[in-house]
């Protein structure tokens, strides 16, 4: 209490003479676009790491057989004799997906998005509180820390999955994972709960309490929406996981039988009785079916931003936009029951998950299709930030259609636990929430670092990137067909799985190329931070209001007071207008040549003086005889050939 | 108070909100885990007789949920002495809360109604008095901070935000006890 009543008193109109040292400008800062780089570069780190363990794995898959003495250097007694060992390997995919969905797609998107746009989009000087949002960071740091710990204990990090099913995570001696890695696996999590919802309180308090005069909600661009439901979602499932894991603690450490029943390990009878492991699935997916869309949804936030601004058109369906949003952050909470088809469930009970998930369908089409309307004709641009945002787009289709056969309950008894789960999730939130996030630092680069990154190299990554993504994860979906098991250590153990060696061997090649690709995207951001060309205060014409403030970084993000908003973000290529763009700070009386009845939403003066413009125009009266607003006056000069399309309309 | 800090201490107030909708979402979990794991055999549910000291204690939290809403109305007066009289008071009907819960469990663990049990729902009750616990906990540290703050005589608006996020914070706990204590007493 007595810090937030401290960062209050500091937190004052005059902006931009702080006395700051290094420790309180680059390390404990409290301001939310040096928090949001923390999280940024941490988010990358993780990123890269958890790549590698991938790399790691697909090795293993790709050539079962094979030794690489390398990896006896490097990681000791988990690969003897260069093999890595079937519990590293468990533990290589554990911890691979719980720091990509985590770490790289949940901190690492949101956390830093969420953090530079809010403020700087609403036009709002800072988050609701500086201080909780550098502690968001801090426990993210801590819970990372934690993580990579588990990486140098003795019997190595959790190996349970990253859905950590009890019994296998609720019984220290169960396998060398499920031990003291397992542990900090919990306790990082904990931590990164904690982070994850002290950043989703204070986003949106900001949203709900900080606009600017004239943000309307309906004025928010996409991303902020976006945002806005991705912390909603966050704040009412992260919670259940906490009730989860506390329970799982108290089975771990207490001899409590939450998750725990009629279990014998290694030939003595555990005296654990009564448990529910199924209570675990029923509370984990309670959660982990929203983490999905908390993944997803920023990307798909960031997507329409990017792909409206380089469209040089407005959004398609701006309302439908923010509905389906809507629509799928409620959904969300109602379908984890596809998760446990096979768990025994009443098949009325699946029934109804199956309609609720297969429901989702709509909304996510909806956002599809307005993309799709939105590139349509459009005059694009194709920066490397819109080459990922298309690439979200066509992943978004190829994995979300398979979302529709998973989602069935009738073939998920068969596909259930198959590379075909793989193959859907990796492409559909996997590959599209990475495309969306690269998007998004290709594109507010310069936002961040005031410099702009190399496209020619991000055209190399884009294209490298893209290509190998499909060749990983298209071929799955036959091995999944085929009935392969996901998690399995050796392929040359049986021998209906044989046959797929050399299609793993195609994939573990097509993996290897896409890391190599991230270097072209690594040196590129570094590199451009520190040696990038520098660039102007709006390098992509946007409408939205961060381009409106400094190149150079403010506490408190504008100097003076804080601009006025007065349109939606969306008026691109508006007929009528001498530029392609008109920012969200251009009141209406400056674009009276392209100003629509819709504009005023109902203001009775405001469309009294656009019609006696209007009358002005159609007697091609250039020079204003009598300006009626002095706002007339001052676009009166402009030719009136362009201003033909609201006059007729408007009489 | 310029605009700006109206502003934030709006936004920060909201916080606090916020954080008692992500707490009821816990113990919104902890209940339908309780529902779950009770549906799933006739061996499982409470079969006992809830301790009485959790009708006291409820009495205890309903009365300081009062007193937390007088000092309120002081602090709003600029009753600085009165202010600090019912903050004390309500963090002495805190702590006597407190005690009731532990004095609960003793009379469960003198019942053999154990924390380790193959009857989970009865850990249950454990879990989510434990996790009462802690947010009373929690919520003590918040009156205290407001109690410091009518001690060092800090200034009106920030007295004032402290009072209100503590008392949206208190009222909180008490109902959420009212609501796991009816959880309870219906599956009883």
């Amino acid at each position: 209490m007595a810090s937030t009543a401290h960062d209050t008193a500091v937190h004052h109109d005059d902006h931009g003479h702080h006395h700051e040292t290094f420790l309180t400008k680059y390390v404990f800062s409290q301001d939310h676009k040096m928090i949001a780089k923390q999280f940024l570069i941490t988010g990358i780190i993780m990123g890269v790491i958890a790549m590698f363990l991938s790399v790691l794995f697909r090795l293993q898959l790709g050539w079962p057989d094979k030794s690489f003495p390398i990896l006896e250097t490097f990681l000791g007694k988990w690969a003897e004799g260069g093999r890595i060992k079937p519990d590293f390997y468990l533990a290589l995919v554990t911890i691979h997906g719980t720091m990509m969905v985590f770490f790289v797609l949940t901190a690492g998107l949101s956390g830093t998005f969420s953090n530079l746009l809010i403020p700087l989009q609403l036009g709002a000087r800072d988050m609701a509180s500086p201080f909780i949002n550098m502690l968001s960071y801090w426990f993210f740091f801590l819970a990372c820390v934690i993580m990579m710990g588990s990486f140098f204990v003795e019997s190595g990090p959790a190996s349970a999955g990253w859905t950590v099913y009890p019994p296998l995570s609720a019984l220290p001696k169960a396998i060398s994972g499920s031990g003291l890695g397992m542990t900090l696996w919990l306790m990082s999590m904990v931590l990164f709960v904690a982070s994850s919802l002290m950043g989703a309180l204070n986003y949106i308090s900001t949203v709900l309490n900080m606009r600017t005069k004239g943000m309307s909600l309906w004025r928010m661009p996409l991303t902020i929406w976006a945002f806005f439901l991705t912390a909603i979602t966050g704040v009412l499932s992260f919670p259940v996981l906490v009730a989860a894991v506390v329970l799982l603690i108290f089975d771990r450490s207490f001899g409590t039988s939450f998750y725990l029943s009629d279990i014998v390990m290694q030939g003595q009878v555990l005296p654990n009785q009564g448990g529910s492991p199924i209570l675990w699935q029923h509370l984990f997916w309670f959660l982990g079916h929203p983490e999905v869309y908390i993944v997803l949804m920023p990307a798909l936030g960031i997507t329409s931003e990017v792909i409206a601004t380089n469209s040089r058109k407005p959004i398609f369906g701006y309302h439908a936009m923010v509905y389906s949003l809507i629509g799928i952050t409620v959904l969300s909470f109602i379908v984890w029951g596809h998760h446990m088809f096979l768990t025994g469930m009443n098949p009325f009970l699946g029934g109804v998950f199956m309609i609720t998930t297969l429901i989702i369908a709509v909304p996510s089409a909806v956002k599809t299709f307005n993309y799709l309307a939105t590139l349509w004709r459009g005059n694009i641009r194709f920066t490397p930030a819109m080459l990922f945002a298309i690439g979200l787009v066509s992943f978004f289709i190829s994995g979300g259609l398979t979302g529709i056969f998973l989602g069935n309950a009738a073939l998920d008894i068969n596909l259930h636990d198959t590379y075909f789960v793989v193959a859907h999730f990796h492409l559909v939130m996997g590959s599209a929430a990475i495309f969306g996030m690269l998007c998004g630092v290709y594109h507010w680069f310069p936002k961040m670092f005031r410099r702009e990154m190399d496209e020619r190299l991000g055209y190399l990554h884009f294209w490298i990137t893209f290509i190998c993504a499909y060749l990983v994860f298209f071929p799955m979906h036959f091995m999944g067909l085929d009935g392969v098991p996901r998690r399995y250590y050796a392929f040359t153990e049986f021998e209906f799985m044989k046959e797929w060696l050399t299609v793993n061997v195609f994939i573990t090649w097509a993996a290897i190329v896409a890391s190599l690709a991230q270097l072209a995207f690594l040196y590129n951001f570094f590199h451009s931070i520190f040696y990038g060309k520098k660039t102007t205060q709006n390098p992509w014409n946007s409408n939205t209001l961060e381009w409106t403030t400094p190149v150079e970084h403010l506490h408190g993000n504008w100097p003076g007071e804080i601009p006025t908003v007065y349109r939606w973000p969306y008026d691109y290529s508006k007929p009528g207008h001498n530029e392609d763009f008109i920012p969200q700070t251009t009141p209406f009386s400056e674009t009276m040549s392209s100003n629509v009845a819709h504009d005023f939403e109902g203001n009775a003066e405001a469309e009294l003086l656009q019609a006696e413009y209007a009358a002005k125009g159609t007697k091609k009266s250039v020079v204003a005889a009598k300006p009626v607003a002095k706002a007339a006056a001052k676009t009166a000069k402009k030719p009136a050939a362009k201003k033909k399309t609201t006059p007729t309309k408007k009489a | 108070m310029t605009e700006q800090e109206r502003i934030n201490f709006k936004a920060k107030k909201f916080l606090v909100l916020l954080f008692v909708i992500a707490s009821f979402m816990l113990f919104a979990g902890l209940t339908s885990g309780f529902i779950v794991y009770t549906g799933g055999s006739v061996d499982r549910g409470l079969k006992i007789i809830l301790p009485q000291a959790f009708k006291l204690s409820t009495l205890l939290i309903v009365l300081s949920s009062i007193t937390m809403h007088m000092a309120y109305l002081s602090a709003k007066r600029l009753q600085l002495n009165q202010q600090k009289m019912y903050l004390l008071l309500t963090m002495g009907l805190g702590i006597g809360f407190f005690v009731l819960q532990l004095s609960a469990w003793q009379t469960l663990i003198g019942q053999g109604i154990y924390f380790v049990n193959p009857n989970a729902s009865q850990s249950f009750i454990y879990v989510f008095t434990g996790a009462h616990l802690v947010h009373v906990f929690a919520g003590l540290m918040m009156v205290l901070a407001a109690w410091l703050g009518g001690v060092k005589n800090i200034p009106q608006a920030n007295n004032l935000f402290r009072l209100e996020t503590a008392s949206i914070f208190w009222h909180f706990i008490d109902i959420l006890w009212i609501y796991l204590y009816v959880f309870l007493l219906l599956n009883q």
